[in-house]
């Protein structure tokens, strides 16, 4: 064996150990550092993906304004208001009607009782402020609170968002991360009456 | 030019080793038919396998009244880890059968299968009419499986739905645990199955060196609920097993703030993580998450007096009035059931109501305004 064919096999031993060593390293920190923060890209790409799958449209109150209804951008996609509190909804009228909805477009009854859309700013306790990006993926794929939770209610489009991928929903959740906070206690749906037992 | 050869096989193991390979193991899928999974001596679906062992946990999730019978095989040889006694890690080749019948009428038979050290394999599988064979679920489930109840279908969850739980404790395998398998059994205990001489229990698996460490105190002080009374123990052991499998401390909903799986290694009393001192029917992370809690979700007819459990009044408990729905908005469990267990809520409902001078007691040393 010669020297040169000695030499380089070495130098070719201590690069794998280096980037076994470093591979391992970097698996290592993928799971036990704290999450970074979102790069812009990353919350541009959230921002472009809620503005266009319409989660303005429920998640955002609705107000008349001078030339009809339209959204409240002081208080973006911070759900049904806390200060509104809905009366009964109205007996459906014959025919094939299913629902109503209220004139934020943020309370919606129908056969599921009264849904209320979510706060998805921030906010540690009224928002998703204490949801992990585990926990979102899980809501986003399952139609399930937190992934194990009580089902989704309509109109939510889970089954749409399912659809999209992991990354996607990661951007969506930086994008809602960092919103400015807004303390919003949205209510609790309504259960439809008895009967459904 | 040898040697280099030789060591460049040794980079291309290395390289291997980092995942850099280009080829991937394949992972086992599984099979198409029950019959083929390994239950059955022979063919067809009569005979269990004698290496097939039945077990039948003390605290059985409720299913909607469904009979259910179970088996365990280990690896010939090998043993399950239970080095922590919460969280026991069982030897790859591992399976698990649960049939679920309805009035005598096999529905499903459910499989989890260890097929790598860190993957298990969820399937279930659908009888056919004539009770002779059972097919491979969709992974999106089967609903409207069978009918139960005037208006009621039990639905074959889907595999998303199967991991909600079973990947919730760092453990995939359910009811199938040190407190599960305790022969010091609660003869409370709600919709338990009768124990028969073929069934494995802690002594058997102490007896037969099927774990390690061989852990004897499983034998001579077996795992068991503390509570002040017999209707405590039974509830607590209820909610471990229908709530905690989500509701516990290593789940993705732990920030909830609910744990009312009950720990055999956590049978000592706390505060946070601090041991109380106090004697073991005083504060376990069950009482301490819900006597006298607010909580996330309020009791409809009275928001303000709601509490995850309070004391003397179990129409203001939502964790009651939530056993009791079985509407997708506010049931619980949400998943698994779609008819109420009445006994359950009327356990429940007895255990918060007696004892008031118990559970005042407890308000004080284990509710949110303890000293």
């Amino acid at each position: 064996m010669k020297k040169t064919d000695i030499l380089i096999t070495a130098i070719l031993i201590a690069a794998a150990v280096i980037l076994t060593s470093v591979l391992a390293t970097a698996t290592v920190g993928a799971t036990t550092a704290e999450p970074a923060p979102a790069a812009p890209g990353k919350i541009a790409r959230g921002k472009y993906l809620v503005d266009i799958m319409g989660c303005h449209d429920c998640h955002t109150p609705w107000k008349m304004g001078p030339k009809g209804p339209e959204m409240d951008m002081t208080r973006a996609l911070s759900g049904h208001p806390e200060d509104m509190a809905m009366p009964p909804a109205p007996a459906l009228p014959p025919g094939p009607w299913i629902g109503a909805v209220g004139a934020t477009m943020t309370a919606w009854a129908g056969p599921w009782g009264v849904s209320f859309t979510r706060n998805l700013t921030p906010d540690k306790e009224t928002g998703l402020g204490d949801w992990t990006l585990e926990q979102f993926i899980a809501t986003m794929k399952t139609g399930r609170d937190r992934g194990k939770g009580r089902a989704l209610l309509p109109p939510m489009p889970y089954f749409n968002l399912a659809h999209l991928t992991d990354e996607d929903i990661a951007s969506v959740f930086a994008y809602l991360q960092s919103l400015t906070p807004i303390k919003n206690r949205v209510p609790q749906p309504v259960d439809p009456p008895e009967g459904n037992q | 030019m040898k040697a280099n050869w030789l060591l460049g096989g040794a980079l291309v193991a290395l390289m291997g080793a980092t995942g850099l390979s280009q080829s991937q193991p394949q992972v086992p899928v599984a099979p198409r038919l029950l019959s083929e999974t390994g239950l059955y001596a022979g063919e067809g679906t009569r005979v269990v396998d004698v290496r097939n062992r039945p077990f039948a946990p003390q605290y059985p999730l409720w299913s909607d009244g469904a009979g259910k019978r179970r088996w365990v095989r280990l690896p010939e040889g090998s043993t399950i880890d239970v080095t922590n006694v919460d969280r026991w890690d069982f030897p790859v080749g591992t399976r698990f059968w649960k049939e679920f019948d309805f009035d005598g009428r096999k529905v499903e038979t459910r499989f989890l299968w260890k097929v790598s050290k860190t993957n298990w394999v969820f399937a279930s599988y659908a009888w056919n009419a004539d009770q002779t064979e059972a097919m491979l679920v969709p992974e999106s489930g089967m609903p409207d499986a069978a009918p139960i109840a005037p208006g009621k279908r039990h639905g074959i969850p889907s595999v998303m739905e199967c991991r909600a739980c079973h990947d919730s404790s760092r453990t995939e395998v359910l009811g199938f645990s040190a407190l599960q398998l305790s022969d010091d059994r609660d003869p409370n205990a709600l919709h338990a199955d009768t124990l028969t001489a073929d069934m494995i229990t802690l002594r058997t698996l102490v007896d037969e060196r099927l774990i390690s460490p061989g852990r004897t105190q499983f034998k001579t002080d077996p795992p068991r609920i503390n509570a002040a009374t017999p209707e405590a123990r039974a509830a607590l052991g209820y909610l471990s097993t229908n709530c905690g499998s989500c509701h516990n401390r290593d789940s993705s909903i732990a920030s909830l703030g609910l744990l009312l799986k009950h720990e055999v290694r956590g049978d000592k009393p706390f505060r946070g993580d601090k041991p109380l001192g106090l004697s073991a029917t005083e504060c376990t992370p069950a009482l301490a998450t819900t006597v006298g809690r607010k909580g996330h979700w309020l009791v409809p007819a009275n928001p303000v007096e709601s509490r995850v459990i309070n004391p003397g009044k179990p129409e203001l408990s939502a964790l009651i009035e939530r056993m009791r729905s079985r509407r997708p908005s506010s049931q619980m469990p949400p998943i698994g059931t779609v008819v109420r267990d009445r006994a359950a809520v009327d356990l429940l409902t007895a255990w918060v109501t007696a004892n008031p001078d118990e559970w005042t007691r407890l308000a004080v040393t284990c509710g949110p305004g303890r000293s």
